[in-house]
């Protein structure tokens, strides 16, 4: 497949909608030759993976190994990125997403994202959660946007904490807070796929323990793909797990067997602490 | 659960339009500032190049003894008062022996310059020998014959709505039949200072000016602003006093420039009783609002300086002041010195506050020191965009041109300098 | 084997250093203090000056008063010597200029600068930015000459085409040329101002599905409104204090209007005419230049701190 430049679609070029539908025992995203460059420099060699629906993916790695390079290739954030090159399929409910025909704003509207460091708007708590419903045209009248977001943020596990103080500021949050605020802000459009980028990094314990608490109850609903440092939280909260080393995908597969039997030497080495 | 693609279909096609509109306007915004620009300076451009040429008829001039040098003597006093005046008019009526009339002699004789008797003089006294005899010289034209010759007076426009008659056109014709009217390079715009005359007018002596007032400016912002910013830097206590200082500084770089004029005109000339109209006052209030930027530029440069080049002269026993002077400051040197050929192009430019301090007046004479009057280039400009001669309008478009080189050399030499200079920390 | 008393461990040092080190720490503080020297000299002169004026012509009537034609006697008995010094119309006239090249100046600024720092790439940006610097350095009189040979004669038959009165000396036209001078201003500062704003909240947005138009004016802009809006008072300040392009393209009779077709004075024109020329110097007609000047001075600083406050109180939003 030819090498993709950064940009979306042209406005003129028909944004045929990517219908996804999921059959249950199909893969919800499947990725075949991905390999993608920066500038001069190779960050992925060649990744194969599929990922099903509704269950907790990981991917796990040392530092650099790309594994959030990756992540960002599947809502096409790298397109962001002048120098950045990504090559290969990426499907999303059998729909290439790096297709001529796909409009990169509304893939971005089913495939949301959660940040490594919490970024809420400096808007206020109401107006965080409401942004992607205005943006895409799904706030409706007063009443049901006023619904859809207390409902976002009662899925985050934040609304009991803010329901009296929605105008405040949503930076006036605590650290955990705000990170469960970007969650609600996420899943208010109700998107196929949540990506997140080491949500927890940038938080306390406690609160580490209420947003992996909160990955279970959204996996009902939300396929989740959770880029982690510790080894010890993707055992916790996924299914799956992918095992990334200096670009390369090294191993994958039910997360228990990741970790009780590792069948490459990478990986062993990495869980047991020798590498990473 | 609803399909989201499918629900914002039609507010997707929307949405981006909406977005290319929103790119649209920022490069139509650019697209206007610099069309201006370029509008600006391609029109002024255009008309100044008739400044760069000047016309000139040529006569048959008879260098009478009887009126020049009755004597014989050849002494240079007498030769130099005589009436070389009469030798030009002589001069003319032999080349149009059809004029008659003392009106019609009169618009005759004013077709060349004024300067014409005094380049007859000079030539004279300089070779007594040409006394007796009969010889062909050029001589600058008036103002209004250049124009002609340029095209910039409509020839073919009733006589009365244009300033030459149908005689003096007649004239000009004939005189081009005969090949005595030639346009040469106006050397002269470089060389001479100003004048009454549009076609004598030059800008040396606003260029002299500028330099002179520039100079002081340098001598005094430059050490002053470098040295404040070294104490700012490397020596002030952080504090009430340090911030009330950056303060002031801050406020005074957006303070406007007419103000320092009022500040020039109240104490350097009417406390200090300094000499009106100088280089050496404008050079002061120019420096007053030059040392702001020069201070601002000159402390940016210090902090660039990494501070393990400080630690590192400390550590090896130089005082505080040592390692200012002999380590931090030479590396901050280049940027310095940007910053201070950026302000200078500012101070180049600036015409209000000189105006307060008198430069307006008329000056022909090119200055030779700083305490003598002068004028800027900026403000011959200023000047010239007043008069109502029309051919003074070529001549301004010209002298703002060779403003704008400068202002272009100035700046390049800041970018090599910064190039060159530049280090990577 | 001779031996000198040599201290092993000299750490003294010697006079003479010292109080040279002295005499350069003086020299410099001096340097320092230059700036502040010049903002007392500003400031007593003009006030100096100005309280003199106000002893010959109180200081309601220069404040409120609505008529401006500074004449004074040079013989105690003149007739029509009787000069009224009212300051509202250079006021207005000041006013409605600035306006004027605000609303030339801003949407410009602000879309270059948006354009800038969040779609052109790194060549176009590096043409761009120094083109538009090209015009910050073009001296005002050359702004000025522009402006009352080509713009405002342009104006005046364009005018006259479609049937409006238009001044040889409008507003309109000292005002437009004194707008594109400022958009490099507008432009640098806001440019400045937006590529401040994290690019997190830019991911955070087009994660959510954005497009870059909607990011930049839902996100970015209210993100970088307080600098935003510093720049703009910043411009401003700067549109009143300007003098040359005024002086060249607008008239000097005091007229109140918001006519932007009509030919008004400025503050900075009328204290240019009072000082250029021969006028006795304790006049009250030279006097009330410095009144203007103090006046002027004054609404420069106010805007000058209310940017300045607005930078300092909204920077905490992001720390």
């Amino acid at each position: 497949m030819s090498a993709y430049a950064l940009q979306d679609a042209a406005p003129e070029a028909a944004a045929k909608a990517a219908t996804i539908s999921k059959p249950e025992n199909e893969p919800l995203i499947t990725a075949r030759n991905v390999n993608v460059f920066y500038g001069d420099k190779q960050a992925l060699f060649d990744i194969r993976l599929d990922i099903p629906a509704k269950q907790v993916t990981s991917l796990i790695g040392p530092s650099g190994c790309g594994k959030t390079t990756f992540l960002r290739c599947l809502n096409r954030m790298n397109d962001l990125i002048d120098i950045c090159r990504v090559s290969g399929d990426i499907t999303i409910g059998g729909k290439n997403i790096y297709d001529a025909d796909i409009d990169v704003v509304a893939l971005r509207a089913q495939v949301g994202m959660v940040f490594q460091k919490p970024n809420p708007f400096p808007k206020s708590i109401f107006e965080n959660v409401a942004y992607g419903l205005r943006i895409n045209d799904l706030a409706g009248s007063k009443g049901e946007l006023k619904d859809s977001v207390e409902r976002s943020l009662s899925r985050a596990g934040l609304l009991e904490e803010v329901h009296d103080r929605l105008d405040a500021l949503g930076t006036s949050l605590s650290g955990g807070q705000q990170q469960r605020l970007c969650i609600a802000r996420a899943i208010a459009v109700e998107p196929k796929v949540i990506l997140m980028d080491e949500p927890c990094s940038a938080l306390d314990p406690i609160a580490t323990a209420r947003i992996e608490e909160l990955l279970d109850t959204l996996r009902e609903k939300f396929t989740i793909i959770i880029v982690t440092h510790s080894m010890q939280q993707a055992a916790r909260v996924s299914q799956q797990t992918a095992f990334f080393h200096l670009g390369n995908l090294v191993e994958y597969g039910a997360t228990e067997t990741i970790f009780t039997a590792p069948k490459d030497e990478r990986t062993e080495s990495y869980i047991t602490g020798r590498i990473g | 659960m609803t399909d989201i693609l499918k629900a914002s279909l039609p507010g997707l096609k929307r949405r981006h339009a909406a977005e290319w509109r929103f790119q649209l306007y920022g490069k139509l915004a650019i697209t206007l500032a610099l069309g201006f620009l370029v509008a600006m300076i391609g029109m002024i451009g255009v008309s100044s190049i008739g400044a760069f040429t000047q016309t000139q008829i040529a006569l048959s001039i008879n260098f009478d003894a009887e009126s020049l040098d009755p004597q014989g003597t050849r002494n240079p006093a007498t030769l130099s008062q005589a009436n070389y005046g009469a030798l030009v008019k002589a001069a003319l009526r032999d080349a149009f022996p059809e004029v008659k009339g003392r009106r019609d002699k009169r618009k005759l004789y004013a077709m060349v310059s004024s300067d014409a008797e005094f380049t007859l003089q000079n030539k004279v006294t300089a070779d007594p020998g040409l006394i007796g005899t009969t010889q062909k010289f050029w001589f600058v034209a008036s103002d209004d014959v250049d124009q002609l010759a340029k095209g910039n007076i409509d020839a073919s426009l009733p006589e009365t709505s244009r300033r030459m008659s149908d005689k003096e056109v007649s004239w000009v014709k004939q005189l081009r039949a005969r090949g005595d009217i030639q346009r040469v390079a106006n050397v002269s715009f470089f060389t001479s200072g100003d004048s009454r005359e549009p076609e004598l007018a030059g800008i040396l002596s606003a260029v002299v000016g500028s330099a002179l007032s520039l100079l002081v400016c340098f001598v005094l912002s430059f050490p002053i602003g470098i040295m404040a910013a070294i104490y700012l830097e490397e020596f002030a206590p952080k504090g009430k006093w340090s911030d009330l200082i950056e303060i002031n500084i801050n406020n005074l770089a957006a303070v406007p420039s007419i103000v320092f004029g009022l500040l020039g005109l109240a104490i350097f000339l009417n406390i200090f009783g300094l000499p009106r109209s100088t280089p050496l006052v404008g050079g002061m209030v120019l420096a007053l609002m030059t040392l702001p930027t020069i201070i601002i530029a000159s402390r940016a440069s210090l902090r660039a300086v990494p501070p393990s080049i400080r630690e590192a002269a400390l550590a090896i026993g130089a005082s505080e002041l040592q390692a200012a002077f002999h380590h931090i400051a030479p590396l901050a040197l280049p940027g310095m010195l940007t910053g201070a050929i950026v302000g200078m192009a500012r101070a180049l430019g600036d015409t209000a506050p000189l105006l307060m301090i008198g430069m307006v007046a008329f000056i022909v004479d090119i200055p030779s020191s700083i305490v003598q009057p002068a004028t800027t280039l900026p403000v011959q400009v200023f000047l010239w965009a007043d008069s109502p001669e029309g051919a003074f309008l070529e001549k301004t478009s010209a002298a703002i041109m060779v403003l704008l080189l400068f202002l272009v050399l100035m700046n390049l030499a800041a970018v090599l300098l910064r190039k060159k200079f530049e280090r990577r920390f | 084997m001779s031996t000198t008393e040599q201290p092993v461990f000299d750490v003294t040092t010697r006079r003479g250093l010292r109080l040279a080190g002295q005499a350069i720490r003086i020299l410099l503080i001096a340097c320092s203090l230059v700036a502040v020297l010049t903002t007392i000299g500003i400031i007593s002169s003009l006030v100096f000056e100005a309280l003199r004026f106000f002893e010959k012509v109180p200081v309601q009537e220069f404040l409120f008063g609505l008529e401006w034609s500074p004449q004074t006697a040079i013989r105690s008995d003149q007739v029509g010597a009787e000069g009224s010094f009212g300051a509202i119309p250079l006021i207005t006239g000041t006013l409605l200029i600035s306006a004027i090249a605000m609303a030339v100046a801003a949407p410009l600024g602000l879309s270059s600068a948006i354009y800038l720092a969040e779609y052109a790439n790194k060549r176009a940006r590096g043409l761009i930015k120094p083109a538009l610097e090209i015009l910050a350095g073009i001296p005002t009189v050359v702004y000025g000459f522009f402006a009352a040979l080509i713009i405002a004669p342009t104006i005046r038959m364009t005018g006259s085409e479609i049937g409006l009165e238009v001044a040889s000396e409008s507003a309109l036209a000292a005002g437009l040329a004194m707008g594109i001078m400022i958009v490099p201003l507008i432009s640098s500062l806001s440019d400045d101002v937006i590529n401040a704003v994290p690019q997190s909240l830019r991911d955070a947005s087009y994660g959510l599905g954005a497009t870059s138009a909607e990011t930049i004016s839902k996100v970015v802009l209210p993100a970088a409104i307080p600098g935003i809006a510093a720049s703009l008072i910043l411009a401003t300040s700067r549109a009143i204090g300007e003098t040359m392009i005024v002086v060249m393209a607008a008239g000097l009779s005091a007229n109140l209007t918001a006519n932007t077709l009509a030919a008004v004075t400025t503050i900075t024109v009328q204290i240019v005419a009072l000082l250029t020329g021969d006028q006795e110097f304790d006049s009250a007609k030279t006097l009330s230049a410095f009144a203007l000047g103090l006046l002027l001075f004054i609404l420069t600083l106010l805007l000058n701190v209310a940017a300045l406050r607005i930078v300092k109180h909204y920077r905490e939003q992001y720390d």
